[in-house]
């Protein structure tokens, strides 16, 4: 799983640099994920402006994130889903659990 | 390409190092239909989907018994009918008994056959004498 993390204005940010997540590559995903959160990085935001195709593994992956971020009065949230990828969340209902924003900027500010 | 008659068939090891392949296929095929009329974009990235998810099933079935096993994967249109079959060599499940995902109570699997029956016409899980076979159609 190619991707890139940089902390930007108190969270860390997760860039993801692959174009598909799935079954391949999305146990790397969540174990990087759960890494972050157990070495107390619990603010996170996952860019996904590189993806254009999630599986079901891939949301379970970011479920993950979610739910142990969250066990540790944090927040996973996503930003700049495209519009198959974000069809996807709606499509399992997931939109209603996750925060996802248009762009880091609009998440920046939801965090203020 | 001509919708009359389209046969494909791949059979690749149980390594999820190949499903991008797979998928791959289902989308060039939903862009190079000649008499399709609706949402291209849509069909391309479901028909992915749901080659991805039947074949990650697939592989996960068959690596539990036999790790060097292979998973075939046929595709078949004919009359506007789309047609997956993919054969696995595991235990086998019993589709009907497969629960819907519990919106309200989200879990990180399940997902998978939610999204084939959601996002296809048909779905059907034969166990046969040497393989089982995971049908999905799709009325195009």
């Amino acid at each position: 799983m190619k991707l890139n993390l940089e902390k930007m204005n108190g969270c860390s940010v997760i860039f993801i640099q692959e174009e598909r997540i799935d079954a391949h590559n999305s146990g790397e995903l969540k174990e990087y994920i759960l890494h972050m959160i157990e070495h107390g990085e619990v603010n996170i935001i996952v860019q996904l402006e590189s993806v254009r195709f999630i599986d079901s593994s891939g949301l379970g992956a970011l479920l993950s994130g979610y739910k142990n971020a969250a066990a540790k009065s944090g927040k996973l949230a996503l930003a700049c889903c495209k519009q198959q990828v974000l069809s996807m969340f709606e499509l399992t209902r997931l939109n209603r659990v996750f925060e996802i924003y248009t762009d880091l900027n609009e998440a920046f500010e939801s965090e203020a | 390409m001509c919708n009359s008659i389209l046969q494909v068939d791949v059979i690749i090891p149980t390594q999820t190092k190949y499903l991008d392949l797979i998928g791959s296929i289902g989308e060039h095929i939903a862009k190079d239909l000649d008499d399709f009329s609706g949402d291209r974009e849509a069909l391309a990235y479901h028909l992915n989907l749901v080659l991805t998810e039947a074949t990650t099933n697939a592989i996960k079935h068959a690596t539990l018994i036999t790790p060097k096993d292979t998973v075939r994967i046929s595709i078949h249109i004919q009359d506007n009918e789309l047609n997956i079959k993919v054969y696995d060599h595991g235990q086998g499940f019993d589709l009907e008994n497969v629960p819907l995902p519990d919106f309200d109570q989200p879990k990180e699997s399940g997902m998978g056959l939610y999204f084939i029956r959601t996002l296809m016409d048909s779905v059907t899980y034969k166990k046969q004498s040497d393989c089982n076979v995971l049908e999905i159609i799709k009325y195009l």
